[in-house]
């Protein structure tokens, strides 16, 4: 029986009655963990984040404690720089896009909590252009906090000053990608900066140390200032703590978003009891667990990895794909990813060369063009696989596609080469018979109608 | 300096002839001053600024903001075009963006974006750019993920996001365009 759902980050989304506004936030306890923080200090803060073992939830999985141990305020003579990353566009993912929406003054509490842990004095909020209505909600709650105190000058009366500013985007993947992000706040293309520094910490905004935290893990410094950093440890598994916001699409009953304690059901759980099985009665052919830039797991695949054993000890285990816990970790050892919480489920009646070739648009249209691996092979991929899809496709298109994307991986600044390839590779290596017979049958396969996903 | 306009668009929303309106100057500045280190932030702010007021980012679009932020043109010409929401020729009155990305791929995306070329009379390669009908009141094209894979097939109509949106559903939208 699958666990229940634990609703942290979306508490209160979608209770009856629960509206955007501050008020409706204050009369649940709002903003008084921003007093509660306040009070604690920065650095106490900064402390109870590397306690509670939190990880990013944008889809690297990173430590935030981590991350925000990069910068030392007390030695920084720069201004550091705080950004949210609302830039949700990873297929799949629509996970922040409730937040934004439904309960913003969450967003702007652990944002500003966050700030202040860092000594930030001016952040900014990324959103994506395309969420219309959002960066309005957002500009709104900002003013609603200004008017109460806890945005702008001696924030109640702490001394601490901050200013946020929602800035939108213009519709590019790209701007998802840390570093393409700050180029675009700085009002330049997208294109993602060369590493070393790995991270914006040393060298990020305006050259300045930055921080670049998702929506959710923002959200989540809320609820470890409120609980803690050990207590929130104990929610979830070691090494993968906290809740996690699962989206569901494709073909399920009930798609939709879910949150959960990390790791606390399995893949099988959630579509078959959570969204209700498959639709149609149909059976899973194929699952992307993690945004469409995770590898595909293919149902009936039984994957081998190492657990820790009752006596500590580590043994190995085979699961199936139903089996797998949906942690960081789990996800990692079977191949594919955790990534965004982005879960899309196909079912055998689907034809993974169109799956698949939609997918490859999504990356020719999204390359920002800045390597030439890229650049050249995202199109090439997407040109190869619509004409297998429409029924010219060659002999030795599967090789060659697979080709193309290993000489991508690995061979860009960014990981939107991997994002790129992982869909490529994981398709055409588990799937090949498709992809063969779909060539044999060529002719027989160009009519148009079944054309359905490419374009 | 002016680009041709393409056939049918002298019917469209928005030209950027006639005044600049002072409330778009005055907007522009609040906006600059939220970016103290530096001006060039406000390229995005001062594109979305103009398209919404004109339909469209032209020639005097780049220029005007251009002086504003001390910038090249250049500067200003190559965001618009490599950020997809910014466009250079004016689009219909009504324009629809239907998500085309796998959820809503398998949720029927191409059935409602086929329903909507039939309705509003556009043809054509819709990976070049909106299909933009002649009467100027409708374009449309393709967008990458909204980000509402669960509520599949979504689109947005001007500003105005729509989920489930089934064949059914996109000719009752399709009516209401008035």
């Amino acid at each position: 029986m699958a666990a229940k759902e634990r609703r942290l980050i979306l508490k209160h989304v979608d209770a009856p009655g629960y509206t955007p506004d501050i008020a409706c936030y204050r009369k649940h306890g709002g903003y008084e963990h921003l007093k509660k923080g306040l009070a604690m200090g920065a650095n106490a803060i900064r402390e109870e984040v590397k306690k509670s073992q939190l990880r990013g939830r944008g889809g690297a999985g990173f430590s935030t404690g981590m991350k925000w141990s990069f910068i030392d305020p007390a030695k920084v003579t720069k201004p550091i720089y705080l950004i949210c990353n609302a830039d949700e566009s990873e297929p799949g993912t629509f996970k922040d896009r409730q937040i934004i929406h439904k309960d913003p003054h969450q967003l702007l509490e652990g944002m500003i909590l966050s700030c202040f842990a860092n000594g930030v004095k001016l952040a900014y909020l990324y959103i994506r252009c395309e969420f219309t209505t959002g960066w309005k909600v957002l500009e709104k709650a900002i003013a609603e906090a200004k008017a109460a105190g806890f945005l702008g000058k001696n924030i109640l009366n702490s001394g601490y000053d901050l200013e946020i500013h929602v800035h939108r985007g213009a519709g590019a993947y790209i701007c998802g990608e840390e570093t393409g992000l700050i180029e675009s706040l700085e009002g330049k293309r997208a294109y993602p900066r060369i590493k070393p520094p790995y991270f914006p910490a040393v060298l990020g905004l305006y050259m300045c140390p930055t921080i670049v935290n998702n929506v959710e893990t923002l959200c989540n410094v809320k609820h470890i200032v409120e609980i803690g950093g050990e207590a929130f440890a104990k929610i979830g598994r070691p090494n993968n703590t906290g809740t996690r916001i699962l989206c569901v699409s494709g073909d399920v009953v009930k798609p939709g978003y879910y949150e959960f304690e990390c790791g606390a059901l399995t893949l099988g759980e959630l579509i078959h009891e959570v969204c209700g099985g498959i639709r149609d009665g149909n059976r899973i052919k194929a699952v992307i667990p993690g945004g469409s830039s995770a590898k595909v797991l293919r149902a009936g695949e039984v994957y081998k990895f190492k657990q820790k054993g009752p006596d500590g000890a580590m043994v190995e285990v085979q699961m199936k794909l139903e089996d797998i816990p949906l942690d960081f970790d789990s996800l990692a050892a079977a191949g594919s990813m955790a990534g965004s919480g982005g879960i899309i489920v196909m079912d055998h009646k689907r034809d993974m060369v169109e799956c698949l070739a939609n997918i490859a648009g999504f990356y020719a249209h999204e390359s920002c063009g800045q390597c030439t691996p890229c650049r050249e092979g995202v199109l090439w991929m997407k040109k190869i696989l619509a004409r297998i899809a429409e029924g010219h496709g060659r002999d030795a298109d599967p090789e060659l596609l697979k080709d193309v994307a290993d000489k991508i991986a690995g061979r860009t600044i960014c990981a939107f080469g991997e994002a790129a390839a992982w869909p490529v590779q994981s398709f055409i290596g588990k799937f090949k018979e498709e992809f063969n017979m779909r060539i044999r049958r060529n002719g027989a396969a160009a009519k148009k109608d079944i054309v359905s996903l490419i374009h | 300096m002016s680009l041709p306009l393409e056939a049918g668009t002298e019917n469209c929303a928005g030209t950027e002839k006639g005044e600049i309106p002072a409330d778009l100057v005055r907007k522009a500045d609040e906006i600059v001053k939220q970016y103290p280190a530096s001006k060039r932030s406000a390229v995005l702010p001062l594109l979305h600024l103009w398209q919404e007021q004109f339909g469209y980012i032209g020639p005097r679009g780049v220029e005007w903001i251009s002086q504003k932020l001390d910038l090249q043109e250049i500067q200003v010409l190559e965001l618009v075009t490599f950020y997809p929401w910014f466009r250079q020729r004016p689009y219909g009155r009504f324009h629809f963006r239907v998500c085309r990305t796998l959820p809503c791929a398998l949720g029927g995306a191409g059935k409602t974006f086929a329903v909507l070329e039939k309705l509003m009379g556009v043809k054509g390669d819709p990976h070049h750019g909106a299909l933009i009908s002649e009467d100027g009141r409708f374009s449309l094209e393709y967008a990458e993920c909204l980000a509402s894979c669960g509520t599949a097939p979504v689109i947005l109509c001007n500003d105005d996001f729509h989920e489930k949106v089934d064949e059914v559903r996109a000719a009752e939208l399709v009516a209401a365009c008035k």
